[in-house]
């Protein structure tokens, strides 16, 4: 089975970012860019299938500018066979971005695809939803375990209430959660080899779906900052602070 | 306008979530109708009937309903939204699994996790775990939107008799069935809801160790929450991490315990009204939030709280 694993180049998520000062957006230049945390899950989760014998090609999917060859290299040095950039300038929504993915789909015709459960920039947890709905496949959103039987998974989520198993036939549409696995860190030498793996460019036009943005950004803006607090020397002085000054004990 | 309102529930009783979607709901304005989509869930249905705000529930009953897939769900939802102006869910697990699977079967893109309303067609959201606001205006025709329950106050529950009307719904979605479900049991309050929360992190330092968490919480009523990297090794459940990929929580008492408060933590408690530290790194980032800090080793502190509250 191929499995397609979907990659976002992102804000690192060590980055502190800073709204600009007009409103305009966030201040992206010169900040650390890498793989979002939850897409390396789901090229981790797709490289154990592939050493277990379930997966027989990996193939890393993005939709970015020139610079997200960076991420693509990252995904081939983890493991992928090959990768795909769909160009595009101005990023598009998620819901551009799962048609592109569905164009993608009907072009490889993977088993399975793998997204993150959110991209921890624009934290909108659609995409892999949107895909699925497209492709009038089963999802199972939001995996901290995958158990593959045949041609159907035991998929574990994580809800708000604890966890919950589903039973989901192929192909379909995974979304990882972090406790899905630990990803690998590329050794040197994958590094290097990655570099010769190849990388097929294809225009974001080129496949010919509505891209226009639904939403217009009127404005960005920081969050209001906390009021600076004290601190305190001990148990009886916090519970004093908390009912007579906060008074919310 | 009109606008649909996806109730969340278990087939027994409304999550109180459903009332803060309904209160961002009364702010767009306009006609409210509450779908129950369940099986079995009368009592949901009467609940639903009896909220002041809402002019009419809609009640799917089917087994294919009762486990909340988004498959079944997203298909009886996406077979009406076309009647509405808007439609709004929870910005839970449930919302966040079936609305985008509604929005892309409508061609809309939907906007996730409002903390305000602006206007009909203007909301906000945070991006970046919280670090920044964008305003956002959606041009599509039906609005589809999933709403962070904490920055809107619940509706009154009660004081309304809204019409029930049946939904049929048709064919459940092939390829997809419901195996388990693992509920954490736990005496303390709802984490989402609670007014107190207290929670720990690695400083806790073990499984064992994550009582005196659990005993501070139970002297105050408290519910009981964690870091990711408390749940990542094992202390705490799944369902208790706050933060930018867990529940955001926003009570009156914060208590963060042996956590640094990395950005991930912070973008799932930094609207709580008051935050209380215990760490004993005084450069630890948590500080820089907290309304009351102790620096000193938790487990002198928190037995020594526990203690003195009566
Ligand atoms: C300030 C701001 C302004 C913006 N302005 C515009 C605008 O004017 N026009 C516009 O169209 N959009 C705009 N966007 C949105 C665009 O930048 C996002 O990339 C897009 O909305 C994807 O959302 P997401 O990453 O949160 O999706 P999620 O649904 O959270 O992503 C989940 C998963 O989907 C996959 N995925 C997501 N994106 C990609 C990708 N590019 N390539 C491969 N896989 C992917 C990954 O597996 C990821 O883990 C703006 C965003 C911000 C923050
Ligand atoms: C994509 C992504 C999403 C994430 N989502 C989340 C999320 O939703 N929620 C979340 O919490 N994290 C999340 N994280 C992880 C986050 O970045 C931090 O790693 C995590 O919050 C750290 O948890 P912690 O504060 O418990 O541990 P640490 O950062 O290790 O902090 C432990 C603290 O305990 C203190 N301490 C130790 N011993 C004692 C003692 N005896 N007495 C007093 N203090 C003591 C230390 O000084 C230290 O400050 C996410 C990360 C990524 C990459």
């Amino acid at each position: 089975m191929k499995v397609l694993v979907a990659v976002k180049r992102v804000v690192d998520y060590n980055v502190r970012i800073r709204v600009k000062s007009d409103g305009s957006g966030v201040d992206t230049d010169n900040v650390v860019m890498s793989m979002n945390p939850f897409d390396e899950n789901g090229l981790e989760e797709a490289l154990r299938m592939k050493q277990a014998g379930i997966a027989t090609e990996i193939v890393a999917v993005t939709v970015g500018t020139e610079q997200s060859q960076d991420t693509l290299r990252s995904a081939l040095a983890m493991g992928a066979d090959r990768a795909i950039l769909i160009k595009a300038d101005e990023a598009p929504e998620p819901l551009g971005i799962a048609k592109l993915l569905s164009k993608v789909v009907e072009q490889e015709e993977p088993g399975l695809v793998i997204l993150g459960k959110q991209a921890i920039d624009d934290d909108s947890n659609q995409t892999g939803q949107m895909l699925a709905a497209l492709l009038n496949w089963p999802q199972g959103t939001f995996a901290s375990k995958a158990e593959f039987e045949g041609d159907s998974v035991n998929l574990t989520r994580e809800t708000d209430a604890g966890l919950e198993t589903i039973k989901i036939n192929l192909p379909a549409v995974i979304t990882t959660d972090l406790r899905l696995n630990e990803p690998r860190l590329p050794k040197l030498p994958d590094i290097m080899k990655a570099k010769k793996k190849p990388i097929d460019m294809v225009e974001a036009a080129s496949f010919g779906v509505d891209l226009a943005p639904r939403l217009e950004v009127v404005s960005v803006s920081a969050p209001e900052a906390r009021k600076p607090g004290v601190i305190v020397a001990n148990a009886a002085e916090l519970i004093d602070k908390l009912k007579n000054e906060a008074g919310v004990l | 306008m009109s606008i649909l309102v996806i109730a969340e529930h278990d087939n027994s009783a409304l999550n109180a979530n459903t009332l803060n979607t309904l209160n961002a709901a009364a702010k767009i304005g306009g006609d409210i109708t509450l779908l129950v989509a369940g099986s079995d869930a009368q009592s949901v249905v009467d609940e639903a009937a009896a909220i002041a705000s809402v002019s009419k529930v809609l009640s799917a009953n089917d087994a294919a309903l009762a486990d909340g897939l988004a498959e079944n769900i997203a298909w009886l939802v996406n077979g009406i939204a076309a009647n509405y102006t808007h439609v709004l869910a929870p910005a839970s697990n449930f919302g966040k699994n079936f609305l985008p699977r509604v929005a892309a079967m409508q061609d809309v893109m939907q906007v996730s996790d409002i903390v305000d309303v602006v206007s009909a067609d203007t909301f906000v959201r945070p991006i970046y775990a919280g670090n920044a606001l964008v305003t956002v205006k959606s041009s599509d025709s039906v609005k589809l939107i999933t709403v962070r329950s904490t920055a809107f106050d619940a509706v009154e529950a009660t004081g309304g008799s809204a019409a029930v009307e049946e939904l049929a719904f048709g064919e459940a979605f092939e390829g997809v069935s419901f195996v388990s479900r693992d509920v954490t049991v736990s005496e303390r309050p709802d984490l989402a809801t609670a007014p107190i929360v207290v929670s720990g992190g690695r400083g806790v330092g073990s499984k064992e160790d994550f009582a005196i968490i659990e005993k501070l919480a139970e002297k105050m009523n408290a519910a009981v929450g964690a870091s990711r990297a408390a749940v990542d090794a094992g202390y705490a459940p799944n369902d208790f991490q706050v933060g930018q990929t867990g529940k955001v929580v926003a009570p009156d008492i914060y208590f963060a315990i042996g956590i640094s408060g990395a950005i991930q933590h912070q973008a799932g408690m930094r609207e709580s009204k008051v935050i209380v530290a215990i760490n004993k790194d005084e450069e630890a980032p948590i500080f820089q939030i907290a309304t009351y800090g102790i620096v000193a080793d938790l487990f002198d502190v928190v037995p020594e709280l526990t203690e003195q509250l009566s």
